[in-house]
């Protein structure tokens, strides 16, 4: 479990970096959408998924209302509902510790934590997340209190991180022909939906193509 | 008192989201045709990140600058570059296409 843990950390490194510069950005944002300095540091150190705490800006930065923002962050976090099922076996204890191993969970903690025949390396998903948490929660303050700095970070191609990132551990799942059969009906499923759904609800819908599973 | 009121909420959503699983589906043996399902979630989720953050802008479905870095990107990854090469090369081609448009 230690060692685990400690590969676990660096492997995250990589992860933890790209944190750092998307949690800058989304201090510089929230500033300019009217959050105080210390409104997005307490939202990065609690909530704590990049994705959702994008999405519920860009709600609040429109004039949306609160219960908007947070239907907006919770539709975008609706994977993590998929993540924790696949996850729930590999984890130890009563339904109380369940619950809080179950926190550590982040997209590309539970991607590398995945041992690709159903279960999952705990010490490898908390030492993954590790320092994904520290980076989220000091790019945040570094942004919110030094973001005219910064200006605009979109035109430096950042968006274009996460993608590859998540690309990189895909086509690594995708050595086992099984897999692109379920990684093709995803990604449709992802994109037929984009339009019509309120973002995050598209990536949660594609959990379905894992029921091609199912078949011998 | 709206920002508060969202991050509250949002935190109290996320915390359910991510025990839910956990606390259902976990302390129990699993059956083989549920890990089998399992097994294909990263397929699945990913493929799915990934098309969406690289395709997506909003509700609108479209080739962007970055499609085009990730694009590259990949064919690197494909060809067993490193991640980190991959990356670099995907941000410097985003970039330079939105410096050139």
């Amino acid at each position: 479990m230690r060692d685990s843990f400690r590969t676990g950390v660096r492997l995250g490194m990589p992860y933890a970096a790209v944190g750092f510069v998307l949690s800058m950005s989304f201090g510089v944002l929230a500033r300019e959408a009217g959050f105080s300095a210390l409104q997005a540091i307490v939202m990065s150190a609690i909530v704590f998924a990049g994705s959702a705490q994008f999405a519920a800006l860009a709600v609040l930065a429109s004039g949306g209302s609160a219960a908007a923002a947070i239907a907006a962050g919770t539709m975008m976090n609706g994977r993590f509902l998929a993540m924790g099922m696949a996850l729930a076996p590999s984890l130890p204890g009563g339904p109380g510790r369940r619950a809080a191993q179950g926190q550590a969970v982040v997209d590309a903690s539970w991607a590398l934590a995945n041992r690709g025949d159903g279960s999952f390396d705990r010490g490898l998903l908390f030492g993954t997340t590790a320092p994904q948490y520290v980076t989220w929660f000091v790019g945040t303050l570094i942004g919110a209190y030094a973001g005219d700095l910064l200006g605009d970070t979109g035109r430096f191609g950042l968006d274009a991180i996460f993608p590859t990132f998540f690309l990189g551990i895909l086509i690594d799942e995708l050595r086992r022909p099984r897999s692109r059969l379920v990684a093709i009906c995803g990604a449709a499923i992802a994109l037929v939906l984009v339009p019509f759904t309120p973002a995050g609800v598209p990536i949660l819908a594609a959990a379905a193509a894992a029921l091609l599973g199912l078949r011998r | 008192m709206r920002i508060w009121w969202t991050i509250i909420g949002l935190t109290l959503t996320t915390v359910v989201l991510k025990a839910l699983g956990p606390v259902v589906f976990g302390g129990r043996d699993p059956h083989p045709a549920f890990m089998r399902v399992v097994a294909m979630m990263a397929p699945a989720l990913l493929a799915a990140l990934v098309v969406t953050t690289a395709l997506a802008d909003g509700k609108h479905v479209g080739v962007g600058a970055d499609t085009i870095g990730v694009l590259v990107g990949g064919v690197l990854l494909w060809r067993g570059r490193s991640v980190v090469l991959s990356v670099l090369v995907a941000v410097v081609v985003t970039a330079a296409l939105r410096a050139v448009s």
